[in-house]
């Protein structure tokens, strides 16, 4: 079984009129199916207001299904005993990195998830401890959060919800408002938590250098998955991303004109030292065939 | 200019004031407020000078920021003085038309001066050396009898810990915004009264809409940190007196004593 | 020449614990109808910069002239200058506070002391540039959506008529598509109207799509300051400021060291898909 899985999950919110009533009623989420097994990378790309972030909130229980289900660690999201343990299980990182930390001293915000799970005192030490080192804040401890760069408070961020042993962490556009060395160091951080500790990452995102990495990735638009594959078999198809409002690496991108021009290159192309070699091979053949033909 | 602003920034360093107990300093600032009006005499002046030196030495806080809190209340300084200089009756020193310095007034000026100078510093010293988390810790567990009474202590705290947080952040916004407005021409400083209220308007609105936005954005992160009011929570930094604590308290208490005597005695 | 800064530094928190230089000895020219993207990482001094050149931030020394006239000058009009030289803010929506998008918009211009009918022309024309139609001027600024918010701010500087536009990250959070919108419509505007426009960003795509002249910026200096293709050769001193090329421009490097015969100063997924092209015989 999944760690997370939806069926058929509908969500759908109210637009009230000046007056109170009832204008109409949005759907956001429409009918999506999803199963993410436990310690993958898995990424959501979607341009805003697809639907994306208000998935996200699905898994995390702050928002529950209209209809459909959604299962966390085989727990049902719509039953209100479950939200506490649901939360423990799949935590939750924010877009705007200051408007999700609690704490005025780095180590006291990392500590404020244990300390609402009613986790004893020693045993919050050393949870902060092995979180902030895992995201490599140790030695920001005793900072103030505002001292801090975007990136740095992303990281503290994510220690904190690490502090609350998750089995699998929700990224929400984490890296939306960060410079590129930012976004560099919260995607690095993400990587690491789960190749060393195993957990599962879904990582919300429009940047698409952020997710040619990923186990899987899923497009979202309206509401609806539209398409879901290897970073891979997603970025082969340069047009149908654009009718998504979404844009493939540049690399990928020349890859794809090159194609287009004619030359014999592969679907997808997703690094630079990729399509060099690629290239290169390309050169040999030709100059073979020159070869041969004298 | 905004950013001068001393009050609730934490200074951080390795002293012992640092360490102690808020509650500790809690009741340190108040016993020594409350010390500063009870003499009349320039010795105890002395006393509340000596001992609030002492303090911000053994802070390791630099001088210099005790001095950026003064900042903001050097209006309410000057009218202090201005009012005690001109307007005690007394023995008159000197005479400029038909304002009269007395002697009585010039003591009365300079004593009032000194007291809100002190009065301020103490205070800074509690802010200065404490974190707000720990601050509201103190007042929290300190006010934990009002609890039977049900006075919601604790979310009283967590509100004031949340707003010291957030102080410097909508400060910066403030600054930004008013930026953000004056390059499209907005004139927060000329005019009348009325006029003045009203360039406010486009500061305050998207201030306000940006404050709403934060507290919602911050209400769904400490849920989803699981966050369920004060019930079941424990501590990271649990406040438990130590030995420096109950020194504290004693040096407190001779300080208060010693006040008391020699006001009385002079 | 329109901005023309001389020698400028400026301290941040002067004689103070948390002194910092901001900008060191600056010397530009920026001359009348450029496009000019300004690239560097936080803390580099560009949003430092570009405040300057409308006057927000006062230099601690050096000048700054424009049209020939020291912006320092005793009784010379700051808010003049800011007609002239608009600045649109990194999420330049958080400012916005009026009921209607249209009286948004009208702002600036009704700051200008101008009649309430050019005020509403000028007004429309600005929404209409950013590509915000009729429909949208009677709703209330907070019911569009991100892109459409980011827009409607700045044709709130649009409106006044700015002879220099500087945008500090107008794509900021923005997907790919909205991206391109923004930049596009800015694009537009500099080849119809001829202003100025100073393009500060974080990515080295978009700015080597869209500027002719790149200013590099680190630690308060001007590192680079060129074409693009000049500029992005550097790409190694970029790295080390935590800056770097296109990705295309690292494929051409790539594939000179193996020994291709090929144009490296490219920066464009077209100039990159010719040169290989050439290079292939093709």
């Amino acid at each position: 079984m999944g760690i997370i899985e939806a069926a058929k999950l509908v969500f759908e919110y109210a637009k009230y009129s000046e007056e109170g009533s009832i204008e109409s009623v949005v759907r956001a989420i429409d009918g999506v199916d999803l199963d993410v097994k436990a310690g993958q990378f898995i990424a959501i790309l979607g341009h805003n207001g697809s639907g994306k972030s208000t998935l996200a909130k699905q898994m995390n229980a702050i928002l529950t299904p209209t209809e459909g289900t959604l299962y966390v660690d085989g727990k049902d999201t719509r039953k209100e005993e479950n939200i506490w343990p649901i939360r423990q299980t799949a935590g939750m990182v924010f877009q705007n990195p200051d408007n999700q930390i609690i704490g005025t001293v780095v180590e006291e915000d990392v500590g404020f998830g244990p300390e609402n799970m009613g986790i004893p005192t020693e045993e919050i030490w050393s949870r902060v401890e092995h979180s902030l080192k895992s995201v490599g804040m140790w030695e920001y401890r005793k900072n103030s959060p505002n001292k801090l760069s975007g990136g740095q408070k992303q990281r503290v961020a994510i220690a904190g919800v690490v502090a609350m042993h998750p089995k699998c962490i929700v990224l929400d556009e984490p890296t939306a408002m960060l410079d590129p060395n930012g976004r560099k160091e919260v995607i690095r951080t993400a990587w690491e938590l789960n190749k060393k500790e195993g957990v599962t990452v879904i990582l919300i995102t429009h940047y698409m250098e952020e997710v040619i990495d990923a186990d899987k990735v899923f497009v979202m638009d309206k509401g609806k998955i539209v398409m879901q594959g290897t970073p891979r078999e997603i970025f082969a198809q340069v047009e149908e991303l654009k009718k998504y409002r979404l844009a493939v690496p540049q690399v990928t991108l020349l890859a794809y004109e090159l194609r287009k021009a004619g030359l014999n290159l592969p679907d997808c192309v997703l690094r630079v030292e990729e399509l060099i070699e690629e290239l290169e091979k390309l050169k040999c053949q030709e100059e073979e065939k020159r070869g041969n033909q004298n | 200019m905004i950013r001068d602003i001393t009050i609730g920034q934490y200074y951080p360093a390795d002293s012992v004031i640092h360490k102690l107990d808020p509650r500790v300093k809690l009741a340190g600032t108040i016993v020594y407020i409350v010390s500063l009006f009870l003499f009349q005499s320039w010795i105890g002046y002395v006393i509340a000078t000596i001992a609030l030196f002492s303090v911000i030495k053994i802070s390791k806080v630099p001088f210099k920021f005790m001095v950026k809190g003064l900042k903001s209340i050097i209006i309410l300084l000057m009218i202090t003085v201005i009012f005690n200089l001109f307007l005690t009756p007394g023995e008159t020193l000197i005479q400029i038309w038909r304002l009269k310095i007395t002697k009585e007034g010039l003591m009365t000026a300079v004593f009032m001066a000194f007291r809100l100078i002190y009065l301020i510093l103490g205070s800074s010293v509690l802010t200065l050396t404490t974190t707000p988390n720990n601050l509201t810790d103190g007042l929290e567990k300190a006010l934990r009898p009002l609890n039977k009474v049900k006075v919601p202590v604790h979310e009283i705290s967590m509100v004031m810990s949340i707003a010291l947080r957030f102080i410097p952040i909508l400060l910066e916004e403030t600054d930004k915004i008013m930026k953000a407005q004056m390059a499209r021409g907005a004139d927060f400083e000329s005019g009348g009264l009325i006029k003045k209220a009203k360039s406010l308007i486009p500061l305050l609105v998207p201030l306000f809409i940006s404050a709403f936005r934060r507290a919602s954005d911050l209400a769904i992160a400490m849920e989803a940190r699981g966050y369920r009011g004060g019930e079941g929570r424990t501590k990271m930094k649990p406040l438990i007196y130590k030995t420096r604590d109950k020194m504290a308290y004693i040096i407190m208490l001779l300080y208060l004593v010693c006040m008391i005597v020699i006001t009385r005695m002079i | 020449m329109a901005i023309r800064i001389e020698n400028l530094s400026y301290v941040y928190s002067e004689g103070n614990a948390f002194e910092k230089k901001a900008l060191d000895q600056i010397n530009l020219i920026i001359p009348d109808g450029q496009f000019i993207g300004v690239i560097g990482h936080t803390g580099s001094g560009k949003s430092t910069l570009i405040q300057q050149l409308n006057g927000l931030l006062k230099g601690t020394s050096g000048k700054i002239f424009y049209n020939d006239q020291c912006i320092y000058d005793e009784g010379f009009e700051m808010k003049k200058l800011r007609e002239k030289v608009g600045l649109v803010f990194q999420y330049p929506e958080y400012q916005l506070f009026e009921a209607t998008v249209l009286e948004d918009v009208c702002f600036g211009p009704k700051n200008e002391g101008l009649s309430p009918e050019e005020v509403k022309e000028r007004a429309i024309e600005a929404l209409n540039q950013v590509g915000l139609s009729e429909e949208y001027y009677e709703k209330s600024p907070f019911e569009l959506s991100g892109g459409q918010k980011r827009r409607a701010a700045i044709a709130g500087i649009l409106a006044m008529h700015p002879e220099v536009l500087i945008l500090d990250e107008p794509t900021a959070g923005l997907d790919p598509k909205g991206r391109d919108e923004i930049l596009d419509q800015i694009k537009k505007l500099h080849t119809e109207r001829g202003i100025t426009v100073i393009l500060v960003s974080h990515s080295m795509e978009d700015v080597a799509n869209y500027v002719e002249r790149i200013i590099v910026m680190n630690k308060g200096c001007v590192m680079f300051d060129g074409i693009p293709r000049e500029v992005f050769q550097h790409y190694r001193e970029l790295e080390k400021i935590g800056l770097a090329a296109p990705q295309v421009t690292y494929v051409t490097k790539g594939l000179e060291e193996r020994g291709w015969k090929i144009d490296t100063m490219v920066t464009t997924v077209k100039e990159a898909k010719n040169a290989i092209l050439k290079s292939l015989g093709k």
